[in-house]
């Protein structure tokens, strides 16, 4: 088992051409049914956006699967996103994960990155890991 | 949010793995008989154990989406929630199938800043505690809302 090192990188392609449908699966699952999310009419008339637009937490969700991924599914001790822009329907987004330190009690610090397919940040983010031997 | 009561159902798991497009097994126990582990923002959907959830449409009220007309409430109404610009977990342990959570909010802090295209920001922290059915803490939340005098802003 190789041992997680500082300036370890990981890089998951999050979702290609992000469709309605899709924003109002995770609308069910969550339960957030705020409409400015699946509601293209009243997205645009009402709330006078482009488009629908995804929830900030999809984002978070799906780049929640590069850190469960690569240290495991109960190594997380904390997660944090500041969502940047919004992520409209259509977008492709990529996550780039960095192990930025690994400490003496054998926990990391991860950096996050989503972008969209036109290369904007739509989320950055951080994490603390449990990186033990799970990690692969 | 006040949720008295959330309970950490296998089918439930499985469906929000699902829609954050996750095929990890450990998330998907419900198809293998085997508990599952909750994917990292699953208490996220508390919202549907929280009875005054105002992202959720309930009978006989209004709502604010489109029917006959682009919005069921009168302008300026309900399009006020403000967008979401930070989330943060701290996991004092791992969430699984069987627990059942109770969640409890606090306000956080508030903060202004001036916006890139003017116009003032505020920002604002909601903590939730998430325990378990002895009291344990689970998850600590804190969510950061952003209001903006135009709906140009933030994610």
């Amino acid at each position: 088992m190789t041992a997680v090192t500082a300036g370890a990188t990981r890089e998951l392609v999050l979702v290609r051409d992000l469709t309605r449908t899709r924003i109002v699966q995770y609308a069910g699952a969550s339960g957030d049914f705020n409409p400015v999310h699946t509601d293209e009419r009243f997205a645009v008339e009402a709330a006078g956006y482009p488009s629908v637009f995804a929830h900030g937490m999809l984002t978070m969700g799906m780049a929640g699967r590069v850190l469960t991924d690569w240290f495991g599914p109960e190594s997380l001790l904390r997660y944090e996103a500041r969502f940047r822009a919004q992520v409209f329907p259509g977008a492709s987004l990529t996550a780039r994960a960095r192990v930025e330190s690994v400490d003496g009690d054998g926990t990391a610090a991860v950096s996050l990155t989503v972008t969209d397919g036109r290369d904007v940040v739509v989320m950055t983010g951080n994490a603390v890991v449990r990186a033990s031997a799970d990690a692969k | 949010m006040a949720v008295e009561r959330f309970p950490v159902e296998g089918g439930h798991i499985m469906m929000f793995a699902r829609a954050v497009g996750d095929p990890h097994p450990a998330f998907h126990g419900a198809l293998t008989g085997t508990p599952a582990i909750a994917p990292p923002t699953f208490v996220w959907a508390a919202d549907h154990y929280d009875p005054d959830s105002a992202v959720r449409p309930k009978p006989g009220e209004p709502w604010m989406g489109s029917g006959a007309t682009p919005s069921g409430v009168p302008a300026g109404e309900g399009t006020g929630l403000g967008l979401h610009a930070e989330q943060r977990y701290e996991y004092h342990r791992p969430v699984r199938e069987g627990d059942v959570l109770s969640a409890v909010d606090r306000p956080g802090r508030t903060w202004r800043k001036e916006g890139r295209r003017g116009g003032a920001l505020t920002f604002t922290e909601r903590i939730t505690e998430y325990r378990d059915r002895h009291g344990e803490p689970v998850v600590t939340a804190t969510m950061v809302m952003v209001t903006t005098s135009t709906a140009v802003a933030g994610g």
